[in-house]
């Protein structure tokens, strides 16, 4: 009965979506149409919900009548990852993009703020109509509400791979993140038709893509984490299609949450704005598309199934194909306010949108070019890291080279000079990294000059701070607690990219790894410690059961314990990993555990990795998340401050 | 598959002698692409066929051959797939031309784009909390 509930609460939620789309659009010149557009907005949300809470149920109750949750859950597994099953298959996954997109569209229809009436409407509309789009996909092309007859006995399980926190707190946050990009997506939409993109709209803009960015940096950062301690072979990043998927709309989202800022402040670049709203959403669709059509393996595999990948491929269409001919349509129409100087606080915002839009098409047409030659006939071919290694990471170091320059220049005209004398300890210092780092890596210039780099944000963002807190009187304690919360949010994101640059380039340039075969009490010297296999052992986990073994590491400063794992679940026939990862300073020793070796008295297989700076990676993404949700908080209290 | 068979393979792979040497099969290594678990390179894949394919890395390179002698190697043996690196062709010039093509459009918009400051009303909003 929950699963017929939960399929008739989407359905009405997807004819409120209808009736939102249509009030919100067409009823934009009356206020009392208008309003009832944000009401019918927050109903579609609840019904959202229920049908959510309902296939949440099913998954807690391991209804295996219901084909989503025959496919991928199991009476064994623990509640918290029956739950996070909700969501960790395509179907689940396509009811929460529904979800938060009607959500959204609620919370859009209760905030107004200042923007005008015409606007606001339209925007809610535009949203009912994406939130549509989606259940229209969902209900029809991928029901999990949909039974089975007869019902299976057992369900087939989770991927055991994803049986794991960080894995059923990655999805959501993604589709935080892309779902979030479909706002600025209709308030884009909004400004177009209604021919005006101003300051107000800019400042109901920004939160949502600060929202969108905010989870798509923690979404990433997380599935980032899992590859590195859940994969076992020390890596973080591989430039697979899926990651490229996700790594667009971020980088789109990056760049409009800095042109949303010179839209609020000067109103300019407005219709630039616009268009990166829209091509946001469009890649975030994109995303969603290349992940959930099978198309990245081959065009021949969603040729297997290709009614799914048509349907997003057609609202992918839709989206854009409307949002580029509303631009090309209206966007000249839109007045452009005054301008600015070569050099000035808006002229270093432009580069960082140059910067990060042409990383994004790279990305893009790395990811799509193999599809477009086997199109072609052109067969098989494959682009991987050292394409997007030659291509986006200069790119990405000639934006961070410029990033510390911008917070120094002053809106409309800056001085360049008085920016890079105040910047010069910071280049100093950074100079002084690229000069040892290469003298220790033998002339390897890359890694030294990505280390350097990442000095050079980290001082950069430093003197930035310091350099705000030389304005006005009085004592330095008071000041700190004074500075604006946007100062720190921006400083603490800028930093953490230097952060991030630095374990990013530490990591991959640096890494150490030894494969060795050790007995229950040999040892071996690595990266400056000891490393001893106590002993190996069997135990037995709460779906699963798991070889592990116990190690010591010694240090300078003491021993410390430190385990890894090979767990078998029944489920599935490959054993996965858990590595034992023990931080100091300089980086992670990372240990991760083979097979017992054949006629090695006992011996087993062991790779030991040294990874140095690697907790900096994660270091720097928790600090961007966390500026980008400081200048939320600072948003949220300057409306109230203004209310 | 045999999982002890492939995880000793993984485990123990033939060091080569030379760390110049080492270093060469190791960056190769991340350039080629499992045959059978896609999505991975060979360095880090655990399958039998990704460990025979890393012996035929070092075996080439002890052998003397140079780097773009191997990867043609594992081309003709495996196809263009094989490659994370896509070789330059009549197929790809557009691939490793599109990031000129697209930093020159960029650069022309942003020169072209700019508006330059006019002497009237140029109201700066006050920054965030500063007001």
């Amino acid at each position: 009965m929950i699963a017929e509930i939960g399929a008739f609460a989407a359905a009405l939620a997807l004819a409120l979506s209808f009736a939102q789309g249509a009030l919100g659009i067409f009823a934009a010149t009356n206020e009392t149409r208008g309003a009832a557009a944000a009401a019918t907005a927050q109903a579609a949300g609840f019904a959202c919900l229920v049908a959510f809470a309902c296939l949440i149920t099913l998954f807690v109750q391991s209804d295996f009548s219901v084909a989503s949750v025959a496919a991928n859950s199991h009476v064994d597994k623990p509640l918290i990852y029956k739950i996070a099953g909700t969501w960790g298959n395509h179907e689940g996954s396509m009811l929460l993009w529904c979800l938060v997109s009607a959500v959204f569209g609620a919370v859009l229809g209760s905030t107004r703020g200042g923007q005008s009436f015409g606007l606001w409407s339209r925007a809610v509309g535009v949203q009912g109509w994406v939130t549509a789009g989606a259940l229209i996909y969902t209900l029809f092309l991928s029901n999990p509400f949909a039974r089975l007859d007869p019902a299976p006995m057992s369900g087939s399980g989770l991927n055991p791979l994803l049986q794991d926190p960080a894995l059923a707190a990655h999805p959501p946050l993604l589709y935080l993140g892309y779902v979030g990009m479909s706002v600025p997506f209709s308030l884009a939409i909004a400004a177009l038709l209604e021919g005006r993109a101003d300051q107000s709209w800019a400042k109901a803009l920004r939160p949502w893509t600060l929202i969108a960015w905010t989870c798509l940096t923690l979404g990433i950062g997380l599935g980032s984490y899992w590859a590195y301690y859940e994969l076992g072979w020390g890596g973080w990043w591989f430039w697979d299609p899926v990651e490229n998927a996700s790594f667009m709309p971020w980088l789109v989202a990056a760049a409009l949450v800095h042109s949303a800022i010179v839209t609020e402040r000067r109103g300019s670049l407005a219709s630039w704005t616009i268009l990166l709203a829209i091509m946001g959403f469009g890649l975030a669709l994109l995303g969603t598309f290349l992940v959930r059509s099978g198309v990245l393996t081959s065009v021949h595999a969603f040729a297997v199934d290709p009614q799914r990948g048509m349907a997003v491929l057609v609202m992918l269409s839709v989206a854009l194909g409307v949002g580029f001919a509303l631009y090309a349509w209206r966007a000249p129409k839109l007045a452009t306010p005054s301008g600015f100087a070569a050099v000035s606080r808006e002229s270093m915002l432009v580069w960082n949108n140059f910067g990060l839009a042409v990383a994004a098409g790279v990305v893009l047409i790395g990811t799509l070019y193999p599809l477009l030659v086997e199109a072609a006939g052109g067969g098989l071919i494959s682009v991987g890291p050292p394409f997007f290694n030659m291509t986006v990471a200069p790119l990405l170091a000639v934006l961070f080279l410029l990033l510390p320059l911008g917070p120094m220049l002053t809106w409309r005209v800056g001085d360049m000079r008085s920016a890079f004398l105040k910047l010069a300890p910071a280049a100093v210092l950074a100079v002084l990294t690229l000069a040892i780092a290469l003298f220790n890596t033998q002339w390897r210039a890359a890694p030294a000059l990505g280390l350097a780099l990442g000095v050079w944000l980290i001082i950069g963002g430093l003197i930035y701070l310091w350099n705000r807190l030389q304005r006005g009187a009085g004592r330095l304690t008071a000041k700190i607690a004074l500075l604006p919360l946007a100062v720190w949010s921006m400083s603490l994101a800028h930093i953490g990219a230097g952060v991030l640059t630095l374990g990013a380039v530490a990591e991959t340039g640096f890494r150490t790894e030894r494969a060795v075969e050790l007995a229950p009490g040999e040892g071996v010297a690595f990266a400056g410690r000891r490393v001893t296999l106590i002993e190996v052992g069997e135990i037995e986990g709460p779906n699963y059961a798991a070889t592990r073994a116990n190690f010591r590491v010694d240090t300078t400063s003491g021993a410390q314990p430190l385990a890894a794992e090979r767990r078998y679940f029944t489920t599935s026939p490959m054993p996965t990993t858990e590595v034992g990862i023990l931080s100091a300073i300089d980086g992670d020793l990372y240990v991760a555990l083979g097979e017992r070796v054949r006629d090695g008295n006992g011996a087993w297989g062991v790779r030991l990795y040294h990874n140095p700076l690697a907790h900096f990676i994660f270091i720097g993404v928790v600090m961007m998340a966390l500026g980008g949700a400081l200048s939320l908080l600072a948003i949220a209290r300057r409306r109230k401050a203004a209310t | 598959m045999s999982l002890a068979a492939l995880l000793i393979a993984a485990i123990a792979p033939t060091v080569l002698a030379d760390p110049a040497q080492e270093a060469r099969a190791r960056s190769l290594e991340s350039e080629i692409r499992c045959v059978q678990c896609e999505n991975e390179p060979i360095a880090q894949s655990t399958a039998d066929i990704a460990a025979d394919m890393r012996a035929l890395v070092r075996e080439r390179i002890a052998a003397g051959d140079t780097d773009t002698e191997i990867r043609s190697f594992f081309r003709q043996r495996y196809g263009d797939f094989v490659l994370f690196r896509p070789p330059f062709d009549t197929r790809t010039w557009a691939l490793w031309a599109a990031p000129f093509l697209l930093i020159g459009a960029g650069l022309a918009a942003v020169l072209t784009g700019r508006r330059r400051p006019s002497a009237a009303g140029a109201e700066i909003a006050p920054e965030e909390g500063e007001r």
